[in-house]
C-alpha cells in the first residue's frame, strides 16, 4: 500500500499559478481518473507526484518521503510527449529501459509488447502513432512502480488503440497494490475503469470521490458532474 | 465484448444484472465457473475492483459461491435461479408498464399489443 499526500501544494509557472493550495491524500490503490479542462493543472499534478517538478510551496510525499529526482522507484510517469528514441528498435528500447530503470521487469516488457503485437525488430521511427503509444505504455508498466502516472495515454488515439491501452492497464495493473493515475478527456470511455475520480479546475481540486459511491448517491455520470463543477 | 453502461446506476449493479441474465438464460450453467476477476474485467471493460465487488454481492445473494483457491461458481440451487429469473422478469415487466404509461396506453391495449407481438414473433407461450 502506498500513501501519496499533497499538503498545501502550490505550483507556479512564472507568475501563473498552475496548482493552488492542493491538500489531499490519494487512495492507496486502484485506478483514479484525473479530469478537467485543458490547462486546469492535470499534468502539473502528475509531474509533482512523480517528482519531475517541485512545488513553490507545500509538500508532496510518497510514503512520507518528499518526491523529487529519486522518486523513480516509487512513481513512473508516462509523458504525453515523445519519450522514446527514434533510432532504437522496440527490442532495444526494452533493453535500454531495463538499464535505466531500477526494478524494470524485462520479461514483462517483452510479454506486453508481444500482447500488443509489436515487432521487436521494428524501429521506433517507423512505428505508427498508436504503436508508439503502446510501446510507451509497455515500458512504463514494466517498471512496476507502486504509483503509475499516465498523462493522456488515450489522447489522439483511434478507438481500437484506446481499447487496447485500457485493456493492457486492466490486465496488468495490480489493482490491489498499485495506484494508477490517468488523466484524460475521454471521460465517458474511462469512467467504467475508475475506482476514484479527481476533478481539477483552475488549479484546484474540486472533486475527490469514489466513483461507485458517487453514482449510488447522485445517479449521474462523470460528464454531468464535470459540467456542473467547471462552469 | 464490453458492455454498454447507463449513467445513473453504479457499474457493479449493472454488471450484476448482466451476469444474472446470463445465468437465467443458461448461458452460464448451474455449477459453471465464472471467468476470473481479471478476465471478466477485460471482457466487460471495467475495473477489476468493480468485478470483485460484483462477485461479492452476487455471493451475498447466493447466486454464486466462491470456493477457496478455485474461483467463483454459479449456484447449483435451481430454486435460487428460478427466483432470480422471476425477479429479473418482474423488473422488465415494471419497465414495460411504465413505458406504456408514458405513451398513454391503457392496460387493455398494452396487453393486446403484447399478445400481437408474441404471436407475430413466436416464442414460448
Amino acid at each position: 500500500m502506498t500513501n501519496v499526500s499533497c499538503s498545501n501544494v502550490t505550483k507556479k509557472y512564472g507568475r501563473k499559478e498552475a496548482l493552488r493550495e492542493v491538500d489531499l491524500t490519494l487512495p492507496e490503490n486502484g485506478i483514479a481518473g484525473i479530469i478537467g479542462p485543458n490547462g486546469s493543472g492535470k499534468s502539473t499534478f502528475l509531474k509533482l507526484i512523480s517528482g519531475l517538478i517541485r512545488p513553490e510551496s507545500g509538500t508532496v510525499t510518497i510514503n512520507g518521503t518528499e518526491t523529487g529526482r529519486k522518486s523513480g522507484a516509487e512513481a513512473a510517469y508516462l509523458s504525453e510527449e515523445d519519450s522514446l528514441y527514434d533510432f532504437m528498435t522496440v527490442g532495444k528500447t526494452i533493453a535500454f529501459s531495463s538499464g535505466v530503470y531500477p526494478g524494470f521487469d524485462r520479461e514483462l516488457a517483452h510479454t506486453l509488447v508481444e500482447e500488443m503485437k509489436l515487432d521487436e525488430n521494428d524501429k521506433v521511427k517507423h512505428l505508427s502513432r498508436g504503436n508508439k503509444a503502446r510501446l510507451k505504455l509497455a515500458v512504463t508498466m514494466a517498471r512496476k512502480t507502486p504509483v503509475l502516472c499516465l498523462d493522456e495515454p488515450l489522447s489522439g488515439m483511434d478507438p481500437l488503440v484506446r481499447e487496447d491501452i485500457l485493456r493492457l492497464i486492466v490486465t496488468h495493473l495490480d489493482v490491489e497494490h498499485q495506484l494508477c493515475l490517468i488523466t484524460s478527456h475521454e471521460v465517458k470511455e474511462l469512467e467504467p475503469f475508475l475506482d476514484h475520480v479527481l476533478i481539477i479546475h483552475d488549479g484546484r481540486i474540486v472533486v475527490d470521490r469514489n466513483v461507485e459511491e458517487l453514482k449510488e448517491t447522485e445517479r449521474k455520470s462523470l460528464i454531468d458532474l464535470l459540467r456542473e463543477v467547471t462552469v | 465484448m464490453s458492455i454498454e453502461f447507463n449513467d445513473y446506476q453504479p457499474i457493479y449493479q449493472q454488471l450484476m444484472d448482466h451476469i444474472s441474465q446470463r445465468i437465467c438464460r443458461g448461458d452460464l450453467a448451474p455449477g459453471e465457473k465464472l471467468p476470473s476477476v481479471r478476465v471478466m474485467a477485460v471482457e466487460a471493460g471495467v475495473n477489476p475492483n468493480t468485478v470483485s465487488r460484483t462477485y461479492m454481492e452476487l455471493e451475498r445473494e447466493k447466486i454464486v459461491e466462491s470456493r477457496r483457491g478455485q474461483g467463483t461458481f454459479v449456484t447449483e440451487e435451481k430454486t435460487v435461479i428460478e427466483k432470480l429469473r422471476k425477479s429479473q422478469a418482474a423488473v422488465q415487466a415494471d419497465r414495460f408498464k411504465s413505458s406504456m404509461e408514458q405513451l398513454g396506453i391503457d392496460k387493455e391495449t398494452a396487453f393486446q399489443l403484447l399478445e400481437n407481438t408474441w404471436d407475430r414473433n413466436g416464442g414460448a407461450s
